[in-house]
């Protein structure tokens, strides 16, 4: 199969200008019998959906839960990247563009990340038009900062709270085109397959999460917006419910998924504290604006900490080691994700951690408190002022800053995170890979699109922090609403959808007997337990260190756990009512030959490249080593349940000059 | 510890519920949802029917987690949704009654699950600003006094659970409602149709069935994400403004 990007000619920094002005258009007379489908309604579903419904297709949207407003984008903390230079620190979309790809470890495509940092400045000014209410300045201005890999200021943000209020404008944008009939919301739907008829998507198979009952809708295309699969893991930051499967079974129909080893590996996560544990929590990216991470310079001291006998507070300082600024003087604390992550693991590993399980480093705020009490006290011209009002003050000003997250902290940890420092762990967070897509965001299946986390486009080998937020709402509110012209152009003729076709029947049936099938085989473990034992072998094999044995032995584990699953699964209840259990299982059997893909890919890939790190290919400093001889390409994969077929696309980097990437 | 959970079961809205009573083990570590975990493990070991509840994020934001714990909507911590309540709030031996949350305009789903979906209905008559995609001034075109935006975020934190409702002995949905007529009306960029706004989104408030608000004040006290009835109080300014002035009345 030949992969055709469509990336337009002409001058990187001219194509989507250009693109924008010579796309076919659709009428708007025909817009209005146009039908589209959108799935998920994450930043990247509902802002697409109801950008198209503005545009005056005919959309309907499409939910697992109970209201459009609860995708997980809502959970992002620490703000959304944008090219607007408000602070006069040298940004520009240049440097964002750069930014971008060298973070990414130079695999991503370069014509799709230049249209994202262009069109990042569109999006803030939208948000501010909606009422999101982002941090501002005493002038009224908008305030920003900094998150890791970058040495500019352009991160927006609402507190620690910033997916939540952009996923709320979404949303309203998306209540007024419901109000006003454009969009037609579907809440409590879950996609479990697509239909194709004549080689193109034409609709979908959603499941009635209320009644159990398979539905069919037509459309003249389909739009996933349906977000990572970080819960491949069991374990991640990602909420319960998010799953592969809406775009799995794109893929089990022959759209090709890209990169899936691709992982991203968050380091400041609160660790994990038991066997009961249901999932993660990250503690925002931004804390390392002001937090230095450190563990004990002498192996006892780590011991005592281990075993309760020492606190932080008890080593002093010449025996602390600040291991990220000692090693990555350059960006200190701010080290892209990636390479924080691989940097915890490695103190870890030589027995420093803090923690009853020594999987933990501090983030460590004392320092920044001392500073702003200090600049407090200068500003209300104190003198004399004793350590402990200085602290006092200090502390307001982090409190101002970063409260909610503290509090989250101490409701989890159990622990006051202005006295001690927070301990902190690596966990999985995002994925890189996902549906692979053209220029346009279309995937190889003919009007199948994908937007946001769940196409691969846009973050390589490692996402930046704040640029998840601003990838899904690029796509949703200025790409796709553009590039899905070149289809829907091309479809004005085609009449309303049919779902009494015999194409619709068929695949109605097909999902029908795999979730029935479910159901029968009475088997005596829980989907739960099969969910942990997957999650631990892809942490164990596919996480944050991967070598070729390791994911040989993953990769056959997966498989006799994958047949033990078919055997063995025991879901309570019937396929016709409302029944969570089943709806996890249906989601986890997809999340095993997922989890068999990305073994898979990340044993193709014979080199490291950001959040893909393989033992055996790091320079003598443990740092990742790329081959871009051989591997400057995205691996897109297509599923066979025997041995999955590697399709390449091969990068070229016209403007960009590949590198080592370096932050020291 | 050892629970004794009391916790409502109801196979769907047409059947009627009760009391179901269960003995589970639980450590001070957990969340109260990993709690909840255990026991459906432990339902299903039996080849028992799990208590069906609903959560997602479990990490306090996105409202999806609703049941009423001895009797408070998200149980006993202030400010705190049920998903970050942790068992160290409870001593070994407790028992604790769980319940879905209480509102005719909430009905039960199945066990602690109901549907909100009233809630919905309420933003989509009237809680958005209408501008298109692509209509947009400059960010920072529009200058916003810090402590206003702060204000506006404050009304904004709310995450749509319902449990103002659930609290509310009157089945009150003022305090969801007015904190959506705040978040917009306080910007500049909202205040342009906010008489529109607040008219539409009461009159659906009242189709929906919500009860009227007497200023009781369980919703905020309740709210997880501490939601202020100073936004009820704007509410009714905006109302009594838009009726009477507004032709839109």
């Amino acid at each position: 199969m030949k992969l055709d990007s469509k990336i337009p000619a002409g001058k990187l920094s001219d194509k989507w200008q250009q693109f924008k002005s010579e796309v076919p258009l659709v009428a708007p007379n025909n817009k209005r019998r146009i039908d589209v489908i959108v799935v998920g309604t994450g930043l990247a579903g509902a802002s697409a959906a109801a950008t198209l419904g503005e545009l005056g297709y005919n959309v309907k949207a499409f939910t697992f839960h109970d209201s459009p407003r609860r995708a997980h984008s809502i959970a992002a903390q620490g703000g959304i990247n944008a090219a607007k230079n408000y602070q006069n620190d040298g940004d520009s979309v240049y440097r964002l563009f750069y930014d971008t790809i060298k973070g990414g470890d130079y695999r991503s495509r370069e014509a799709n990340v230049h249209r994202l940092a262009e069109v990042s400045t569109q999006i803030i000014d939208q948000c501010v038009a909606q009422g999101v209410p982002f941090a501002r300045e005493y002038g009224g201005l908008l305030e920003n900062r900094s998150f890791g890999g970058v040495q500019v200021s352009r991160t927006f943000y609402a507190k620690g709270q910033t997916g939540q209020q952009l996923l709320i404008g979404a949303y309203q944008a998306l209540s007024r085109q419901i109000s006003l009939g454009t969009v037609t919301m579907y809440n409590r739907h879950e996609m479990v397959d697509l239909v194709v008829i004549d080689g193109k998507a034409r609709g979908i198979i959603a499941r009635n999460l209320l009644t159990g009952k398979l539905e069919r809708f037509g459309a003249h295309c389909v739009v996933l917006g349906t977000g990572g699969y970080g819960n491949v893991f069991y374990l991640s930051t990602n909420a319960m419910g998010s799953n592969v499967s809406a775009a799995w079974r794109t893929v089990r129909r022959g759209a090709l998924m890209a990169n899936p080893c691709f992982t991203q590996i968050h380091p400041t996560c609160i660790p994990q504290s038991g066997e009961y544990q249901s999932k993660l929590t990250l503690m925002s990216e931004s804390l390392r604006n002001d937090g230095r991470v450190w563990v004990p310079k002498k192996i006892e001291d780590a011991k005592a900490i281990q075993q309760g006998k020492k606190t932080a507070l008890d080593i002093a300082e010449e025996d602390r080691d600040y291991y990220l600024e000692r090693r990555y003087p350059a960006f200190g604390n701010l080290v892209p994700r990636d390479v924080a992550s691989r940097a915890a693991k490695v103190e870890c590993d030589k027995g420093l951690g803090v923690s009853p399980t020594g999987l933990a480093v501090f983030l460590d705020f004392s320092a920044a408190i001392e500073r702003y009490g200090k600049s407090e006290a200068h500003s209300k011209g104190m003198e004399n002022v004793s350590k402990e009002q200085i602290m006092a003050m200090g502390t307001k000003v982090v409190e101002a800053k970063y409260g909610n997250l503290f509090e989250m902290y101490e409701k989890i940890s159990g622990e006051n995170p202005y006295k001690f420092p927070m301990k902190i762990y690596p966990a999985v967070h995002y994925t890189m890979g996902g549906l692979w897509v053209d220029y346009n965001l279309e995937t190889n299946i003919p009007g199948l699109f994908a937007t946001g986390e769940a196409n691969f486009s846009d973050h390589g080998a490692n996402r930046l922090g704040a640029s998840a937020l601003m990838q899904g709402l690029a796509d949703g509110y200025f790409v796709l609403p553009y590039t899905i012209g070149t289809f829907l152009s091309k479809e004005i003729r085609t009449p309303k959808v049919d779902t009494n076709s015999p194409e619709f029947a068929a695949v109605e049936a097909e999902a029908k007997k795999r979730i029935d099938g479910l159901i029968n085989v009475k088997g005596s473990q829980s989907v739960e337990s099969f969910h942990r034992r997957l999650g631990k072998i892809m942490w164990d094999y596919c996480g944050m260190s991967r070598s070729a044995e390791g994911l040989l032995k993953g990769r056959q584990m997966i498989r006799s756990l994958r047949e033990e699953f078919y055997k063995d699964v025991f879901v309570p209840g019937t396929s016709d009512e409302f029944n969570p259990e089943l709806e996890k299982a249906y989601r986890v059997a997809d999340f095993m030959e997922l989890g068999e893909l990305m073994m898979l890919d990340a044993l193709n890939r014979n080199e490291s490249c950001g959040g893909h790190f393989r033992e055996e290919y790091q320079t003598p400093e443990g740092e990742a080593l790329r081959d871009d001889a051989n591997y400057t390409y995205v691996a897109a994969w297509e599923w066979d349940d025997q041995e999955p077929i590697l399709h390449k696309e091969e990068l070229v980097y016209e403007e960009v000059e590949l590198k080592t990437r370096s932050y020291k | 510890m050892k629970l004794t959970l009391k916790i409502w079961r109801q196979k769907n809205n047409k059947s009627q519920g009760k009391f179901e009573t269960y003995q589970v083990e639980a450590n001070e570590h957990m969340s109260f949802l990993e709690m909840m975990d255990v026991l459906n493990e432990q339902l299903i070991a039996e080849k028992k029917e799990p208590v069906a509840f609903e959560h997602d994020c479990r990490e306090g934001i996105c409202g999806t987690c609703s049941m009423d714990i001895n009797g408070r909507p998200h149980g006993p911590m202030q400010g705190t949704t049920t998903c970050q309540v942790h068992m160290r709030v409870f001593k070994d031996g407790d028992t604790i009654t769980i319940e879905p949350f209480r509102s005719t305009v909430f009905p039960v789903i199945k066990d602690l699950v109901v549907d909100r979906a009233a809630l919905d209905r309420i933003i989509q008559a009237g809680g958005y600003i209408s501008v298109n995609t692509g209509q947009a001034v400059d960010g920072n075109a529009i200058p916003i006094e810090k402590d206003e935006a702060m204000k506006a975020f404050d009304a904004a934190a709310c995450i749509g659970c319902g449990a103002c409702v659930s609290a509310c002995p009157n089945g009150s949905a003022m305090l969801f409602t007015s904190a959506k007529v705040s978040h917009l009306g306080i910007l500049p960029q909202g205040k342009v149709e906010s008489s529109r706004r607040v008219l539409n989104m009461v009159a659906q408030m009242d189709k929906e069935g919500f009860g009227m608000c007497s200023n009781i004040g369980a919703c905020s006290a309740e709210c997880p994400k501490e939601i202020s009835l100073d936004n009820i109080a704007r509410l009714n300014r905006e109302y009594f403004k838009a009726s009477l002035a507004s032709e839109k009345a």
